[in-house]
């Protein structure tokens, strides 16, 4: 016959949970360590997460992901403002050598300030006067880069680029100033006279909005047209936290002979102060939490110890109805293991209900990794398997010769 | 299978067969609790062992219940040779074969009458769903059947004893150890106890009890008394 059902673990976990609620001043002693070390880390740990939550929050996602350089302006003695220096047309693929840089393209405004741009073909005299819309000259990168979107058409490509082709793309508000709305019917704008092909309208972006009110044409359609100069900036949208690094290294790989003459912008990696906020917050706290769970663990470790010394009586009683040694350190592990469980879950809960109640106070948005909470609960049962290890040797060991006698 | 905890007992055998066996406690001075005891109980005996305090009665007792080892000599419970048994398997014979009861009742005062019970079978290895049932069955068979969700101390000695018979017999051991039964007990209780220990004996249990009062060995009906760590057989 098989021993079935001897001392199984459903028995055990019975056993070791029987008597638990049966002293409640006790237990509450028993696991206020424990509680108090465990909600002190998570509270510590969740801190820090809001913290770092909170500086997140601060931190614009697209402001962070852009650099623009442009040319170093200096003032003449005449008060007017000159560039210092200038990009190289080759700047978007001097830029996608480095490391963090995503997308580049280059953008210039193209000054045009008598330019009549209109999308029929007629000189009407008795038109009213307008303010034609800004002119920009980008590579073909450009919509990728500031996170355009595109309501209709296409953007140009480096073909058109290349072959400087009349062709245009329009922000979608030029578009409608134009009167254009569609572009299957291979409409054109004329800026001076001189015929583009539309290739689409721009809906939206990201970053650079005034290049919805524009029409933008192919760098090397605006050479040729409009003898544009140079490029008048570099915008690049870069892996977040490159910004630091790519400050300097930009410069450097567009202007190498004088990259004091460029002007990089670029966004600070993460905040120093977050820095500062998380270390203080892990460093001091972490190491009060850690004591506070040894003195949990201490606690749970005594309590469990002085248990077992009350219940010699039992526990000889147990001996000689059959359970072995080891069936008794079990039930002493296990009612220590399910006491710091108990704790840990306890302290898990305080520590997220602090978080959230310091947080409210400050006005901040909590933020609690809920496996730390979980891990937290569960650490406290790692603690009460340390704490219950001396005790439960020492209760495997007693005599039930001496303990029957011991009365109770 | 060579679990000696597992096999049934051979029914054959005595149920108890102490030979030669001595106790003893190292010194300065040693001292032989028990000298060259032997003795022999048949299945179904019950049988008293007497003997003024410092006799070696408990002595006897806690290797009868495999709670000690003889220094010297053999014991066999039903035929098995129990020196040559481990702890733990010497922790399954008590669980299977052997049912306590003790003078101080040692009954847990935070569990039940019922749960009082259940515990033996947690050990013995009585499938789950039959341990309430036997559990009821032996409160019932020792008179307790309406006090099964009393705490032990909201009843009476006799009661109390009863409880602690009742978690002896419901493991269905085959001898039962009763050590200074009555000790705590006035006489009305000790009668009540030894009416249901006579009731048990009639059922087929082997029985040993240990007593110093010759009103409660005298009700067995096989006396041994012990003097000076010595047996001896008496009318």
């Amino acid at each position: 016959m098989a021993p079935a059902d001897r001392f199984r673990f459903p028995d055990l976990l019975g056993e070791a949970t029987a008597d638990i609620g049966s002293r409640p001043g006790r237990l509450v002693t028993t696991i206020v360590g424990t509680v108090l070390g465990i909600a002190a880390l998570i509270a510590t740990i969740g801190l820090a997460q809001t913290a770092a939550g909170q500086i997140a929050r601060q931190f614009d996602a697209n402001a962070a992901t852009q650099l623009v350089v442009g040319p170093r302006t200096a003032n003449t003695g005449g008060g007017a403002t000159i560039a210092a220096g200038a990009l190289p047309w080759d700047a978007v693929s001097r830029l996608e050598r480095l490391a963090g840089i995503e997308s580049a393209a280059v953008l210039a405004e193209v000054q045009l300030p008598e330019a009549v741009v209109t999308a029929v073909p007629v000189n009407d005299p008795s038109r009213p006067p307008s303010a034609p819309p800004p002119i920009y000259a980008a590579s073909a990168e450009l919509l990728d880069t500031v996170g355009g979107r595109l309501a209709t058409g296409r953007f140009f490509d480096a073909g058109h680029d290349g072959r400087a082709d009349r062709v245009a793309v329009l922000g979608i508000r030029a578009a409608e100033r134009l009167g254009l709305q569609r572009v299957d019917t291979q409409p054109s704008v004329f800026i001076d006279g001189i015929a583009y092909a539309v290739l689409g309208v721009v809906g939206s972006a990201d970053v650079r909005a005034e290049l919805l009110n524009a029409v933008i044409v192919p760098t090397e359609t605006a050479r040729a047209d409009f003898r544009l100069a140079a490029p008048g900036d570099v915008q690049a949208r870069i892996a977040i936290g490159a910004g630091p690094q790519l400050r300097n290294q930009a410069a450097l790989a567009l202007a190498p002979d004088d990259p004091e003459s460029l002007e990089v912008r670029a966004p600070d990696g993460r905040s120093e102060l977050g820095r500062d906020v998380q270390a203080d917050v892990n460093g001091v706290f972490l190491v009060l939490a850690v004591i506070v769970l040894l003195a949990g663990g201490v606690g749970i470790a005594n309590v469990t110890m002085l248990s077992v010394m009350e219940r010699v009586g039992e526990i000889g009683l147990r001996r000689a109805i059959g359970a072995t040694g080891r069936q008794i350190a079990g039930q002493f592990v296990a009612e220590s293991v399910v006491i710091g469980l108990l704790g840990g879950l306890i302290g898990a809960a305080l520590g997220v209900f602090a978080v959230v109640v310091i947080s409210v106070v400050r006005d901040w948005t909590p933020v609690v990794d809920p496996r730390v909470a979980v891990g937290g609960a569960l650490l406290g049962a790692v603690v009460g398997l340390v704490a219950g290890g001396l005790p439960a040797h020492r209760a495997a060991r007693i005599e039930p010769v001496d303990a029957l006698r011991g009365g109770t | 299978m060579s679990d000696p905890a597992t096999l049934p007992l051979p029914t054959t055998a005595p149920a108890i067969e102490l030979r030669d066996v001595t106790r003893s406690f190292p010194g300065p001075p040693e001292v032989q609790a028990l000298k060259g005891a032997s003795v022999s109980v048949a299945d179904g005996e019950y049988v008293s062992i007497t003997g003024p305090s410092g006799s070696g009665k408990s002595t006897m007792l806690n290797i009868l219940g495999l709670l000690d080892r003889p220094t010297v000599g053999e014991y066999r419970l039903g035929g098995v040779l129990t020196g040559v048994l481990d702890e733990d398997d010497r922790a399954a014979v008590r669980a299977r074969h052997l049912g306590f009861v003790f003078q101080a009742f040692h009954l847990m005062s935070r569990r039940t009458a019922l749960q009082n019970v259940l515990l033996p079978m947690l050990y013995n290895g009585t499938p789950r769903a039959e341990r309430e049932p036997r559990a009821r069955e032996a409160l019932e068979r020792v008179g307790l059947g309406h006090r099964t969700d009393f705490l032990p101390g909201t009843l009476s000695g006799g009661e109390r004893q009863r409880v602690a018979v009742a978690r002896a017999v419901a493991s269905r051991p085959r001898v039962l150890l009763a050590d200074e039964p009555t000790g705590n007990l006035d006489s009305a209780r000790s009668a009540e106890i030894m009416n249901l220990f006579e009731e048990l004996h009639a059922d087929g249990l082997t029985l040993v009890v240990i007593t110093h009062d010759e009103e409660v060995a005298r009700r067995a009906s096989r006396r041994i008394r012990l003097a000076d760590g010595r047996v001896s057989e008496a009318g």
